[in-house]
Parts: structure tokens; sequence; C-alpha cells
């Protein structure tokens, strides 16, 4: 996996609560069997309309927020299934980071496990970032995850919470498997003594 | 110490634990299905590992295959290459595959418990929010991405951090008409879509103590749609009956195991971090109105009046909702017109669910203004059993469609789909944008309120019913 050490980049603005996941990929686009080539298909019932042309009322298809790297979100997002392929397609359209005032659980593991850092930020800051996207054309957010710290363009930097442990997984790209196969000999004692016990 | 079931599941299953990382969880039962798990497979190919312990791990196919006749190939190409993907997987790795012409094949969620691979006291995963299910059983279910899928394919254990525990408690004796759906649906109008993020649910009470073990299953699956991962019952003589001589628990020493399945239950003064209280008394038929399963209405109710919402994120989000299911504020639910009925589904596709629809359904017919009635079993042996009760022949004669077992309309990935502009009653478990099909709308019910639906063209107050028989 990538690690995750320091992004810049535009901010794209998506103003709605519980964003469930078959939004971000509608069911359609689950038959595929591999693992890349989602970028098409993330919001893609929001993103198009229904000819197949890009819905100008959907905000982040301004040209203003193409190429943007980092999500701006509320409540709840990534609800519902547990498709990874939410993460997928967001990360194959460029995002990397997102920033909202919460996250449904899965989602938000299933973020890490792809090297993405989702962030969670209380509702005034998540408030104050909406109006000063669509303030400025070209909006640009620093995220430094070793500092822990969001730059806005004005230089104001703003903290954030994370556990230490997905920091670590993040910063190194760890593999957790990997990481978890260094105890195999512990999964193996636990195997035994759970045989013996039956 | 008291300890919840929670804590006791947990502690039983930590692997390996130190300071600053998270825990090694073993998992006792893997479910694997044709849609999150293509992926894993060959993630594990990459990195030539192979999966840990194949006995563990069961495989079925459910997401994307036709609920019409079976003998035919499936038409869409995409489709048939993921379920010929998950056969060859399962031959690789030497996976138990319960595939499309199986006996054993159905809802993963519904055949897991079914065939008595569900036990009290385990740990169980899938790549699938609704494994919450099996928590009915007392065990420690939760969904987990494909990432994840592969982890526990090479480690049989996963990385995790103990949850905050919430108790919900359902006191009292539950109305004549009232169902675990109801139940369900009145807590996550109660504690939001978010409400049990972070946590994992004990479900309690009087209420809930009562329902049977298809009831408890229909209240643990939604607990996603609550936002926690998991639901759980503590087991009791219920959960250990139900098990008795199922497939894969025949020829073991029934009393021992459910000895040993009972002491899995929550002790008495054991405390939790959170605690919610409902009265059984005060909840009637639910319907959801909007497009999360939080926007829901008891049927005596209406739709929201904007103006009455005082949070303005929330306003907003009811606004959007009413907007995408072309229905003006304050509706009285009754007068919502209906054009197509879906039952079905991980929620509500068992036997009994059938037997409580076909109870209504008996005597009337379907309503000449919905174009599409559709019943869809949970799994072949659901399927199998409602035909020998004869309740195929009671949805047929009221003009219903009878399908094979599947996901079909919940998720709509298979051909059973709605079209722009549809209204459907479902006994699913999602009403989200476009969950059954883009541009149509989803009013998730019971099974009872969801046939009578289909019969009288609108949602009507099952309380009120005329039983024919």
């Amino acid at each position: 996996m990538k690690p995750f050490t320091t992004l810049t980049g535009i901010v794209a603005p998506l103003e709605a609560l519980n964003v469930d996941t078959d939004q971000i990929i509608p069911k359609q686009f689950l038959k595929r069997i591999e693992r890349t080539g989602y970028e098409d298909f993330l919001f893609f019932d929001w993103r198009f309309k229904s000819d197949g042309t890009p819905n100008p009322d959907f905000e982040m298809n301004a040209p203003r927020y193409a190429g943007a790297s980092i999500l701006l979100t509320k409540d709840n997002f990534g609800c519902g299934s547990s498709r990874e392929h939410a993460p997928w397609a967001l990360n194959d359209y460029g995002i990397r980071c997102i920033l909202a005032t919460s996250y449904a659980d899965i989602f938000y593991n299933n973020c890490f496990n792809n090297g993405m850092l989702p962030i969670v930020l209380p509702v005034e800051t998540i408030e104050r970032l909406f109006k000063e996207v669509r303030a400025s054309e070209g909006y640009k957010l620093t995220v430094d995850l070793p500092k822990q710290t969001i730059t806005t363009p004005v230089g104001s930097a703003i903290a954030f919470e994370l556990d230490p442990f997905k920091k670590e997984c993040l910063l190194n790209g760890w593999d957790q498997i990997g990481l978890t196969l260094r105890h195999e000999d512990r999964i193996a004692a636990f195997e035994k003594a759970r045989e013996a016990a039956h | 110490m008291a300890k919840n079931i929670y804590e006791k599941i947990w502690e039983a299953h930590v692997v390996h634990e130190e300071p600053g990382q998270d825990c090694i969880l073993y998992i006792d039962r893997h479910y694997v299905h044709e849609v999150t798990s293509p992926q894993a497979f060959e993630g594990l190919r990459l990195a030539a590992r192979k999966v840990r312990r194949p006995n563990l791990t069961f495989a079925t196919m459910d997401h994307n295959i036709p609920t019409t006749d079976r003998s035919k190939p499936i038409e869409d190409p995409m489709s048939a290459q993921q379920v010929e993907t998950l056969k060859a997987n399962c031959a690789e790795f030497g996976i138990a595959c319960f595939d499309m012409k199986d006996r054993r094949n159905g809802i993963v969620h519904v055949i897991g418990p079914e065939l008595g691979l569900t036990q009290p006291g385990q740990t169980i995963v899938c790549g699938d929010s609704h494994t919450s299910t099996h928590g009915a059983f007392g065990a420690l279910a939760f969904g987990i991405g494909t990432s994840e899928v592969e982890h526990v394919l090479a480690t049989q254990t996963l990385l995790q951090k103990k949850s905050k525990t919430m108790e919900i408690r359902v006191d009292g004796v539950l109305p004549l008409g009232i169902t675990a759906k109801d139940i369900i649906l009145a807590i996550i109008g109660k504690i939001g879509t978010a409400g049990g993020t972070g946590y994992v649910i004990e479900y309690t009470g009087e209420a809930i103590r009562s329902l049977s073990m298809e009831g408890r299953m229909t209240v643990c699956n939604m607990s996603i749609e609550a936002g926690a991962r998991a639901g759980l019952i503590s087991p009791d003589e219920k959960t250990c009956e139900y098990l008795k001589d199922r497939e894969y628990l025949r020829d073991q020493d029934h009393e021992a195991l459910a000895k040993a399945w009972r002491a899995w239950a929550s002790d008495p003064g054991c405390t939790y971090d959170r605690t919610v209280v409902l009265n059984a008394a005060g909840i009637e038929p639910q319907v959801t109105w909007g497009t999360s399963p939080g926007m829901v209405a008891s049927i005596t109710g209406k739709t929201p009046v904007l103006a009455q919402i005082a949070d303005t994120n929330t306003r907003l989000a009811a606004e959007k909702a009413l907007q995408y299911m072309d229905l003006a504020e304050g509706t009285p639910i009754q007068q919502i017109p209906i054009n197509k009925m879906f039952f079905g589904s991980c929620t509500n596709g068992r036997i009994e669910d059938l037997r409580a629809a076909a109870k209504v359904v008996k005597g009337y017919k379907v309503s000449p203004k919905i174009e599409q009635a559709l019943v869809v079993p949970g799994s072949h042996q659901v399927k199998m059993q409602a035909e020998k009760e004869g309740l195929d022949t009671v949805f047929k004669e009221a003009g219903f469609e009878w399908r094979e077992a599947g996901c079909s309309m919940c998720l709509a990935m298979n051909a059973d789909i709605l079209q722009p502009g549809d209204r459907c009653a479902s006994t699913s478990n999602r009403n989200f944008e476009g969950r059954q099909g883009k541009g149509g709308r989803t009013h998730l019910v019971s099974p009872a309120m969801a046939v009578a639906a289909a019969i009288k063209g609108h949602f009507v107050d099952i309380r009120g019913w005329k039983f024919n028989g």
C-alpha cells in the first residue's frame, strides 16, 4: 500500500447528510471482478444525467473542482452497504482524503485499508470550510498526517484526532495481513488451545 | 464481575494484544458471496497466500443470481462471470460453496442459521453489512470490506478495536399486529441512522424475548441501519431449540451444546456504556417515507412538515428526500399509493415472514393498480417449506409472482429492478435513492403491511385487517 504522509489538493464540496455507499457507487458497477477502474462510476446517479452527460446541477462537476483530491462532506458519510467499491471509486477518481463530521464504521475502516485518510472534524469547522471552499476558486488545503494538521490557504491550522495505530499504518503503508502474520505463532497456539478445550 | 455478552465473546477470541495496536481477534465463521470476494481471492493469489482455515469458510451465491428459471444460464454476462469466479475460487482454495443449484443455496444470512453454521458465542464475519443478522443467535457478527475478507481468508483473524456497548431494551408486550420489523424501524426512528455508530448493540427486554428466532434476526439485521456494526441478543431456550438437529449440528450432543451456548448470555447486573428504553405498547406499524431508514412514520402518521424541523441540515435532507420520493409535506401515510411490491431479503425472507404474509393474503387479490408483486423466499429451503405448507398457492392465486430464492430486488443487482418513478412497498432494509432501481421509490414495511398494501393499492393499517379463515 502507498504510504500517506502529506497532501495538498483542491477541495470538492458534497453537501449532503447520510451519503450511503449506494450513492457513492451504485450496484450495477459491483459486478466487476477487478479492484481498480471505478472512477467513472463514482456518484454515478448524481454525476450524470440519464443520457450519460454530466449533470450541471451536481456541484462537484463544476470545472473549478476538477482534479480534487480532498472531499468535504457532512454527517454519517459512507453508511449502508459494506462494499469496498466505495473507497475504490473515490480513490480511482483521485480522492485521497475526506473531511466530514462523522462516518459509518465499515466505510471508515475500508478507507484506511486503501491508504486513504478520512478525517473527523467538528460541525462548526466543516460549515466554515464549506463557506471558504465556495468563496474562492482553486481553494486548496494541505493535510499533514505526521503533525495531524490541516492548513488553509491563509495559513491557519486545524488540528485533527486520529487513532495512533491507524496513523502508523497509513504513514508506513503497512500491509495489514503481513502485520498479522508476524503473530502467526499466536494464531496457531490459539487454535491449538481451542481444539484441546473441545 | 458481571459481564455482558459482547465482553464475553470478545475476551474469548482475543489472539494477541499489545499496547498501541488493534487486537487480533479470532474469527469462527467466514461467509463469502460472489460480489465482495473476487478481489480478495485475487489478492491472495498475487501474494501467494493460502486460505488458513477453508473448513471455517462457507460460500453462497445470492446477490447476483436470477430468481426465475434456474435451469437456464444467467443472461447478464457480468453476473455470470462473477458467479463462475466464485465457484472457481472456492474450488481452488478448498471452500464449501452452495451454488445456485445446491439445495442449501440462499441468501447468506438466511442459510447460515438455517444450516446450523451460525451458533451462540461465535465471531462471524462476511463481506456484507447485514452480517449483523447472525447476532440474533448471540454471536458477534458484523460486515467487513473486501480487504478484510482477504485478511480473514489469509489469517482467520481480524484487527479490531473493542467497541462501546449499548443496551436497547424494549419493555412490555408487543401489541397485536406489531412485528419485529416495526420494532427495529421504531428504534432507528428514535436513535437515528448514526445513533449506533461505534457501538455493539444488545437487544433486551420482554418484547425482544417474546420474538421468535426469525423475528430476532429481523431486528439484528437492521442494526447496521442504526449505524451499529453488530447487534445481538443473548441466547436462550428458543435459540437452542431453533438450532437443534440443523444440518451442521446433527449427531452432536445437543444438551451439552445448549448448556455451553446459554453460558454466553449476559450476566444479571452487567453494565453497558449506554442504555435506550422503548415501550412496546407505544409501537405502531411503521412505514418509511424518505430515503434513509430513519425517515420513518407510524401508519397513522404523516410525512413531515418542513417548517416544523428545527435543525437546518435535517430540514434540507427531509426536503430533498420528499422531492426524490415525490411526496408533499404532511401527506397521510395511508394515502400513499404504490404500484410495485417486493417481499423478500435477509431482513424478512424467512418462513415465518411468508406465513404471516400468506395469512393476510388469503382470500384477497392483488389490486389492479399493482404492476408487479414479487414474493422471493430467502433460501431454497424456505421455498421448499413454504410449498409444503401450500403458501405458494395462496400467493399465486392472489396474483403474486412466486420466485426462486436470492437477494433480488432488495438491491436489484439481478433483473428484479424498479423503473424510474415506481413506488414500491418493500420488506427489505434500505430505502436509499435508487437502491431498488434508478429513480425507484422504496417504502420499508413489515411483510404483513407490504402484502396488505399490494392488495389495497396503498398503505393500510394492518391492525384493522379483515382476515379470511
